[in-house]
Formats: structure tokens, sequence, C-alpha cells
């Protein structure tokens, strides 16, 4: 029991802190990597509240193909040399004042609800019950995001399609 | 374990941060990457409290919200991929050209 307390605090800790590394990086690609961390850290999240089925999908899910995908466009789009204006330090205080405030009035509403309190009971949902679960009680959902999913394929496909049109690179390139 | 409010702060802290991301940076990647952040933090607290009352129906929230992650990602990335076609650009401040 107290060796799972300690792990939640130190995959806590390592979380946050890939996170914040990753969204203060000037370059894409330490981003991207810092936040496949982090995700590696959700994932072994999900498997210590009780969720390994889950663990997995984030795994192969964020940290496989979302973050790769993200790569694969960074390459592609050469926005390494690309001069990224960043938060100017002198609005930090006023970001932080407000970041913080609010951090602050949601800690405190949520501990002075008593629920907030009641401790966390170590359990696991197989993935087999997990799954006979999701297409009982679920299978119209399943069904609407698997056609969410075919409408994001087809969107995507259609947006990212070559135009034909002379467009701002091709002009760029022809100009050098 | 840990109190389930220790979690709700675990990824009440997370959410913010991909916030900062989404809000400050000037880059339509790493807006992107703020939106993502955020899901993943809804996505802790779902199954927080799936372990909470111990029912698997906030597991199955999270499997939808990382149906719709990934497919909000790959139709985002499409347009920035669209969008630097045209206007050669990832800098939102600069999308005045993209109509």
């Amino acid at each position: 029991m107290l060796l799972y307390t300690i792990l939640f605090y130190l995959l806590s800790a390592l979380i946050l802190a890939a996170t914040g590394l990753a969204v203060t990086r000037r370059n894409l690609v330490h981003a991207v990597v810092y936040l496949v961390i982090s995700f590696f850290g959700s994932a072994m999240l999900f498997y210590l509240l009780g969720a390994p089925f889950l663990a997995a999908l984030e795994v192969i899910i964020y940290a496989g193909a979302v973050m790769i995908l993200f790569l694969f466009i960074i390459m592609m789009l050469r926005v390494a040399d690309f001069e990224e204006q960043m938060f100017p330090p002198g609005q930090s205080i006023p970001a932080a004042i407000l970041a913080l405030g609010y951090l602050g009035i949601g800690a405190v509403l949520i501990f002075s609800d008593p629920g907030s309190r009641a401790p966390l009971l170590p359990a696991a949902a197989e993935p087999r019950v997990f799954g006979s679960y999701l297409f009982v009680k679920h299978w119209l959902a399943i069904e609407v995001v698997s056609l969410l999913l075919l409408v994001a394929l087809v969107g995507a496909l259609y947006i990212g399609r070559a135009n034909k049109a002379r467009t701002v690179a091709t002009v760029n390139k022809e100009n050098v | 374990m840990v109190p389930f409010g220790h979690v709700l702060i675990l990824a009440g802290s997370l959410f913010l941060l991909g916030l900062f991301c989404a809000v400050t940076r000037r880059n339509l990647i790493m807006i992107l990457l703020g939106v993502e952040i955020m899901l993943n933090a809804t996505a802790i607290v779902f199954v927080g409290g799936s372990l909470l009352w111990q029912q698997m129906e906030g597991q199955a929230v999270t499997l939808f919200i990382l149906a719709i992650a990934a497919a909000e990602v790959s139709v985002g990335l499409a347009l920035i991929v669209s969008i630097y076609r045209r206007t050669g650009s990832v800098d939102p401040h600069q999308l005045v050209e993209y109509e």
C-alpha cells in the first residue's frame, strides 16, 4: 500500500516535470520527446490506478501513434529554423499570479469536499472484463466513435491533399 | 492509496500546463500539443474516478477520449500542413493571408 503511494507521487512529479519542460522548449523535437516521456508516465499512472488496458492504449496511441505523427509533421515542414517568438518574460508574473490563483482556488474547492479525502482502494479492471463491459453497455458509442474515426480519416485526406494551385511553398521553391 | 483529491490536483496542474502551452505559444504545432496535454489530463481524472467508485464507466469514457484525441490530431495536423503549404509559416499571427 505504501509502495503504491510512493509510486503515485513519484509518477506525478515525473509527469509534471516532463510536461513543464515540454511546453517551454523552443525546439519542437525536444518538446515532443519530453511529451513522450510524460505520456509514458501517464500510462504507468493508468496502470497504478487500475486500468491496464488503457495503459497499453496510452502507450500505443498517444506515445506511439500521435507523437510520431507530430514528429513526422515537424520533420516534413522543416519548422526547425522557424524563429518562434516565445512568451515575453514581462508577462510571466501576471500569468503566474492568475494560474496559481486558479490552482489555489481549485485546490481549496477540491479539499473542502469530504469526498476528495476518500482513499482510493487498489483494484484492476481486467482487459477481458473491460472489453465485454464496453461491448455490452456501450456498443452504440463504440460504433459512433468508429464512424468518427472514419470521418476524421476522410477529412484529413481531403484537407491534406496536394493542391495543384500555386502555393507559397512552391513559389518559394521556384524563387530559389 | 492516495486520496482522490491528489489525483484531481495532479490533473488540474497538467490541464493548466496544457492551457499555458495552447495560449502562449506562437506555433500551431505547439498549440495542438497543448490540446493533447489537456485531453490527457481529463483522461487521468476519469480513470481516477473510475477507481474511486469502483466502476468501469470512467475507463470507458477514457477510451472514447483517446479515440477523439486521435481524430482531432489527425485533422489538426492535416490543417497545419495545408496552412503551411499556403502561407509558408506555422505562426498563427500570420494567418491573415489564409483566407
